[in-house]
């Protein structure tokens, strides 16, 4: 059975996801609109930058972030410049690494769903009296639903999933930044293998529940149509 | 194919050491991580004396155990710990009568920052540090040290909530080589370069604050039929082994 | 007094260059028409203000939407337009009566409920409230469409060639929609196509656009008897009359029309006396001769004045002629003109063949 303290990595882990999935979400989404709908030069920069992380192997990124947030690094001045502190070590740190390794796991879905939707409704809202911010939450947000489903689910996942980052900037502090990939490994590392099965199958069990939940809702929603 | 005047010596060299051994063979080393620095320039003191090689994989212990229970390649364990070897040792995985201590650990206490940490470490009471790190109690000898020396002092309490946790003793390392973390708890090993520390401020752990890190050796079942296994273990326990040991600041198993 | 539509555009796309001024009337069909690549649909979208025109001025009913020497655009959204696609362009995610709410919902105005009724009986589409837009057949969809748009009670209608994505079954069932409007519409409609029957059938006043330029505009049967549109030489090249019925021969199986010049026998058409219709006679079948014909089997033979000659010099004449009030468009072999010595002045007999009824 579990300890407290697993269930406790358990619980931070999903506070953790849930933080950083809305992060992503808030900041995913007008990146993924600007990425869809811009013809500037930037694009292609933008979107090899967002999608940098998935070629780094996370325990470098963790590391690069290690240093970057770190009292002597770039963001680490910034944020002691905002009174902040520094955010290795910190439940903060974690979020925003988070973040920072799972956003292209938003965006490219809801870049995606964005741009299969096309100039046509956006035109349509316009004729109808609907603001360009009436727009997005009114149409393309409904529209694009399965987008933000599927991008929702693999920010969430990938981020419960996450390991090398953690482990590069966490510093194992229970309650703080001690999450369950951590928590499993170290059972490993310490070669306790009977705790380590007992926690990897919970959160196998949890994470299969929450995404089967996930998909049928997805599958039942009418399929979106295009435009006649 | 281009071969230099190097090359062409060193093939000259392993075919006269080949004529002096009688067999030119490589072992499979797993080295804890601590023990890295002193590991390389050993192997290669043990080619140039052998003619044998030895191929290094460098992580922490407690994973080389769970690779070596689940059919791991390794021919020998040089571990951070008594506890590993042991653990194989009862798995029946090693072979009998090759297990020792090959070296004592030595702890430290460091900071990047010059005149940070005193010869004392009055610091560790006095200071107002928000990071102290270490590695992890659980999974490494030297974090069980570092507890040891802590709870010693009677600051563990005090200063627990100050912890961040390596995995292992690099990962601890990174933390404040980083100076995300101000301070803290690794080998010696890891910051000594020709006797001294290199770097930053630190204080050499006394022997009576924590009980000695006992690291072992043992042969694997892997190896029992590699001339160049018997070897690296013999090499270990001789004069030039040990004073490379020494001199990266580990002292010698009585 | 200004006119009630002014629009003024220039637009350079490099290729292509829209560059328009027009006044128009402030009740009525418009039509824009022109091939594709006239410019017929950026000049609509200029109107809408869904393309940013670089220098533009447009005033409706004296409000000024776009004035570029005062920097002034009024975006999409703000201009109280409505706007028909050339695909419905039916929200997927809305039923369809959350489309129609859509506008509904974001006007000052509220349109009761009498004249909700009103025009989705107008349309015909009070059945399908419920479905959502892919359980439509594409003419339901254009109808909701265009209910859709009128239920924001506009101040100008925008139609982007609604007809052009359906088949003729599908058109055949939506003409009869838009020829009602333009007699319930107090609006001004602007119209596109690139169809002549659609233009001949719904025109009161009509634009002709060739490679972004305004070729003429003006009321539509003046602007069709024109010599100087690329029209005229077209086999489709014909004229429109307005006239009304005054009589029904139903032995015959004929009506009689009075037009602005004389009158006409028709096909029998199912409609009251006094009732106002559209025929449009084809120049191909207008035949003239000298000599008022007898024992003919045509029936319709109407004293005209030759008013303009035009050789296309592939060997075909277009014959402008004037019957009391309204002009005739006749299409004769160059060697008949000659061999009969048509001049303009010239008092001849022109013989129609076949006529259609518009509505």
């Amino acid at each position: 059975m579990l300890s407290n303290t697993d269930l406790q990595t358990l619980f931070l882990t999903f506070k953790v996801a849930s933080f950083a999935t809305f992060l992503m979400l808030l900041l995913g989404t007008p990146l993924a609109w600007w990425l869809a709908r811009t013809r500037s030069a930037w694009k292609g920069v933008i979107n090899a930058v967002v999608s940098l992380p998935l070629v780094l192997p996370p325990t470098v990124l963790g590391f690069y972030l290690l240093i970057l947030m770190g009292p002597t690094g770039t963001i680490g001045q910034i944020t002691h410049w905002l009174g902040l502190g520094t955010l290795p070590f910190t439940f903060a740190g974690l979020v925003v690494a988070s973040v920072l390794y799972s956003l292209p796991f938003v965006v490219q879905p809801l870049q995606t769903a964005f741009a299969s939707i096309g100039e046509q409704p956006l035109e349509a809202a316009a004729t109808l009296r609907a603001s360009p911010l009436d727009t997005f939450f009114s149409v393309i947000v409904p529209m694009a639903k399965p987008g933000f489903l599927t991008a929702t689910i693999l920010g969430f996942t990938h981020t419960v999933g996450e390991f090398g980052v953690v482990l590069m900037i966490g510093g194992n502090i229970p309650d703080k930044t001690r999450v369950v990939s951590v928590q499993i490994y170290n059972h490993v590392e310490a070669l306790e293998y009977t705790e380590a099965h007992w926690l990897a199958g919970y959160l196998l069990a949890f994470s299969f529940i929450v995404l089967l939940l996930l998909y049928t809702t997805l599958k039942t929603q009418p399929v979106t149509h295009q435009l006649k | 194919m281009l071969i230099t005047t190097f090359q062409r010596t060193s093939i000259i060299v392993a075919l006269l050491l080949f004529g002096q051994s009688g067999w030119s063979a490589t072992v499979l080393v797993a080295v804890a991580a601590n023990f890295s620095k002193p590991m390389t320039d050993i192997a290669a003191e043990f080619e140039k004396e052998t003619g044998h090689r030895a191929n290094l994989a460098l992580g922490s212990s407690g994973k080389f155990v769970s690779q070596m229970e689940n059919g791991g390649p390794f021919e020998v364990l040089l571990s951070a710990d008594e506890k590993g070897p042991e653990k194989l040792e009862q798995a029946g995985l090693t072979v009998p009568n090759t297990r020792f201590v090959y070296a004592l650990g030595k702890l430290v206490l460091w900071s990047t920052m010059p005149d940070y940490v005193d010869n004392q470490g009055k610091i560790l009471s006095t200071g107002d540090f928000k990071h102290l790190a270490l590695a992890d109690s659980k999974l490494a000898p030297y974090g069980v040290a570092a507890v040891e020396v802590l709870k010693n002092m009677k600051l563990f309490d005090k200063l627990q909530l100050f912890f961040v946790q390596g995995e292992n003793i690099a990962q601890t390392y990174q933390f404040i080589s980083t100076a995300n973390a101000e301070l803290g708890f690794i080998a010696l090993s890891q910051v000594l370069e020709n006797g001294k520390i290199a770097n930053g401020s630190g204080w050499i752990i006394p022997d009576n604050l924590y009980a000695p890190i006992r690291q072992g050796a043992v042969l694997l079942k892997n190896g029992a039929e590699n001339p160049a296994a018997l070897a690296l273990l013999e090499f270990l326990k001789s004069a030039p082994a040990l004073a490379i040991i020494k001199k990266y600041g580990y002292a010698l198993a009585q | 007094m200004s006119p009630p539509i002014t629009a003024r555009f220039l637009l350079d796309y490099g290729d292509f260059t829209l560059n328009v001024d027009l006044q128009l009337p402030g009740t009525g069909i418009t039509v824009l028409f022109g091939h594709s690549g006239s410019g017929k649909t950026t000049l609509l979208r200029c109107i809408a203000g869904l393309q940013h025109a670089s220098q533009g001025f447009l005033e409706i009913n004296g409000v000024i939407w776009q004035d570029s020497h005062r920097k002034l655009f009024m975006p999409p959204h703000k201009r109280a337009l409505g706007y028909v696609f050339q695909e419905a362009n039916l929200f997927s995610h809305l039923t369809v009566e959350g489309n129609l709410q859509f506008g509904l919902k974001r006007i000052e105005k509220k349109t009761d409920a009498i004249a909700f009724q009103e025009i989705l009986e107008l349309l015909g589409i009070n059945h399908l409230l419920k479905r959502m837009p892919s359980r439509l057949s594409g003419g339901e969809q254009q109808r909701v469409a265009i209910a859709r748009a009128l239920l924001l009670k506009p101040e100008i209608l925008l139609l982007d060639e609604p007809l052009a994505a359906l088949d003729l079954k599908r058109k055949r069932e939506i003409l009869p929609f838009l020829t009602n409007l333009h007699q319930h519409l107090a609006i001004p409609v602007i119209y596109v196509t690139h169809s002549q029957q659609e233009m001949a059938q719904l025109a009161d006043t009509l634009v002709i656009l060739k490679d972004g330029q305004t070729v003429v505009s003006g009321p539509l049967s003046e602007t069709l008897s024109r010599l100087d549109t690329p029209l005229i030489q077209d086999y489709e090249a014909n004229t429109v009359w307005p006239a009304t019925i005054i009589e029904h021969e139903s032995g015959y199986y004929l009506t009689r029309v009075d037009f602005h010049g004389g009158t006409l026998s028709l096909p029998l058409i199912t409609a009251a006396i006094n009732t106002p219709i559209r025929v449009q006679i084809y120049a191909r079948d207008v035949s003239i001769t000298l000599d008022s014909p007898t024992n003919t089997s045509i029936l319709n033979v109407l004293s005209a004045n030759i008013i303009g000659l035009s050789d296309n010099h592939r060997g075909q004449m277009v014959v402008q002629l004037q019957i009391g009030k309204q002009i005739l468009l006749a299409h004769i072999t160059l060697k008949s003109s000659l061999i009969l010595n048509l001049k303009i002045g010239l008092a001849v007999y022109a013989q129609i063949k076949g006529t259609s009824i518009l509505n």
